[in-house]
């Protein structure tokens, strides 16, 4: 249990909240305090939107300890509208339906359970963006039809 | 500060040690190469290791090793930077005898994988990775390198097929390596049918978990031909470092970490890339090797995996590659791996490479990655 250890980053798990550098106005997630553009102290919080889109994806078959009852889950490099690229899980989607450069964005879910009686540890995972996938069904490809 | 040659080298058959423990592994790879150096006596010990506390139990393995060794009393420390760990205490070591602080100074790189499930031995591989922002995730260390391979076969155009030659030359080569972990070469039809661990790497894109430990002597340069007739002179050595996250690289398909420590060495050395016999690279993942020729300078951006479907990395071609199996066939005990490269590399400028001997070999470079990139570590090695 560590209870302190998942406490301290709720803000940057359940609201994307990272930092601005106001010397160089690059934004950053995860937060680290110096920028790594321009070397200068950046603590300024900043709340990024959630939205992005697939940079790169993989579905993982052999999992790490805690995750086995989670497999197979895809997960995804994500390029947030603001610039940062970040790590998370994809949800609410096939593996076979990811695409590099489909738009998603933030959902709060479950990342993993410490045990039956343990702690939940929840924090940020992609959806396919609900927008893009409405208008992919109301336009369906005629060639596909 | 003083020239500095490895006057000995020692290695244990990289494989699944059920007999042996930590200690004996390292016990075995260190006297084999106060053996070869003929030397009773050392005068500092820096122990390679990632994983020893994660799934053995035991830290403190430098004067665990020392003492096993009987060499009680010695000064002895252990080296940790991820996968790179073996050829960052080489990188110590060499610091050490340049600085005249020791004379004769051993290198060993240690690990020991097998006595721990799979699910837990990937569990400690991933803390190479963020622990708060990879791992958290549920990112295995096999998926951070599929998410790296997907985008480079999407930005350069390759298909997953073409990434083959990189694991059928390891395993060729392999075959004639008796420290090597597997003996068996490799055909393109079984690596495209081969399991898949996280799309797009499978099994064979993968090296195998293993046991095994390495070692080198290292003396100044001025005194090396006292212990022998093939001192092996040390012209590089560097270590630089990238976010250990791939998300924080300014591009995730450069290994600026790998380019810097090459650019260094190249610099220390007063060579280039075109000067070099044979490159001993960090195929953790095929993907790894392509990264790294192209960070080496070795190939363009996007041209590594091509520079092997040309043959160009074969025994016979340009820049010969994992020349006794690599990571991949060889075996890849996380923190012995550097210093098996560096082992290999000296077998090689030695001349004693047998079959897999590179003709007048004169240079050789070996570059060890920890994490997917976040230590790289370099060598010029040159013989007589």
């Amino acid at each position: 249990m560590e209870v302190a250890r998942y406490w301290r980053t709720t803000g940057q798990r359940y609201q994307l909240i990272g930092e601005v550098c106001h010397n160089c106005g690059k934004k950053i997630f995860p937060p680290r305090d110096v920028c790594p553009e321009c070397d200068k102290e950046a603590k300024t919080p900043y709340a990024f939107t959630g939205k992005g889109e697939v940079y790169s994806y993989s579905t993982i078959h052999s999992a790490p300890e805690g995750f086995e009852k989670y497999v197979p889950y895809t997960v995804a490099l994500i390029r947030l509208e603001e610039g940062p690229l970040i790590t998370a899980q994809l949800t609410d989607v096939e593996a076979k339906d990811v695409r590099i450069g489909m738009p998603v964005e933030m959902v709060t879910r479950v990342l993993r359970e410490d045990g039956e009686r343990g702690m939940l540890v929840y924090g940020y995972k992609f959806r396919p963006s609900l927008l893009g996938l409405q208008s992919a069904d109301l336009h369906p490809v005629e060639s596909a039809v | 500060m003083r020239d500095v040659s490895i006057i000995g080298i020692g290695q244990v058959a990289v494989g699944e040690h059920w007999d042996k423990s930590l200690r004996e592994l390292g016990y075995l790879a260190l006297s084999a190469a106060m053996r070869d150096a003929k030397v009773e006596r050392i005068d500092s010990l820096f122990v390679g290791n990632m994983l020893a506390g994660e799934l053995t139990g035991q830290e403190h393995i430098g004067a665990m090793i020392a003492d096993f060794a009987g060499l009680r009393g010695v000064e002895a420390v252990k080296v940790e930077a991820a996968c790179g760990s073996g050829a960052a205490s080489l990188r110590m070591g060499y610091i050490t005898v340049a600085g005249g602080m020791s004379d004769i100074v051993a290198c060993v790189g240690v690990e020991k994988m097998t006595d721990r499930p799979n699910d837990t031995v990937t569990s400690a591989l991933a803390m190479a990775a963020d622990n708060d922002y990879e791992a958290l995730h549920g990112l295995s260390f096999v998926s951070i390198n599929a998410l790296l391979m997907r985008r480079y076969m999407h930005e350069h155009g390759y298909r997953k097929e073409d990434f083959a030659p990189f694991a059928i030359n390891a395993h060729a080569n392999a075959v004639n390596n008796p420290y090597a972990m597997f003996h068996h070469p490799i055909t393109s039809r079984q690596f495209a049918e081969s399991k898949m661990i996280a799309d797009p790497v499978s099994l064979l894109d993968s090296s195998p978990i293993a046991d095994g430990a390495a070692c080198v002597i290292l003396a100044p340069t001025a005194i090396a031909r006292e212990f022998t007739e093939k001192p092996v002179r040390i012209r590089a050595s560097t270590i630089a470092t990238d976010s250990v996250a791939v998300h924080d690289r300014r591009d995730p398909l450069f290994l600026e970490g790998g380019a810097i420590s090459a650019q260094k060495a190249y610099a220390m050395a007063g060579v280039g890339p075109g000067d070099i016999d044979l490159f001993e690279v960090h195929d953790a993942f095929t993907i790894m090797s392509a990264l790294s020729l192209e960070a080496a300078g070795f190939a363009a951006r996007g041209k590594g995996v091509a520079l092997a479907a040309e043959g160009q990395i074969n025994l016979g071609g340009r820049i010969p590659i994992t020349t006794m199996g690599g990571l991949k066939a060889r075996g890849h005990p996380v923190g012995a791996t550097g210093m098996y490269q560096i082992v290999e590399v000296a077998t090689q400028l030695r001349g004693e490479a047998g079959h897999n001997q590179v003709p007048s070999a004169h240079l050789g470079m070996a570059q060890n990655i920890g994490g997917s990139g976040a230590t790289v570590v370099t060598t010029i090695m040159e013989g007589n």
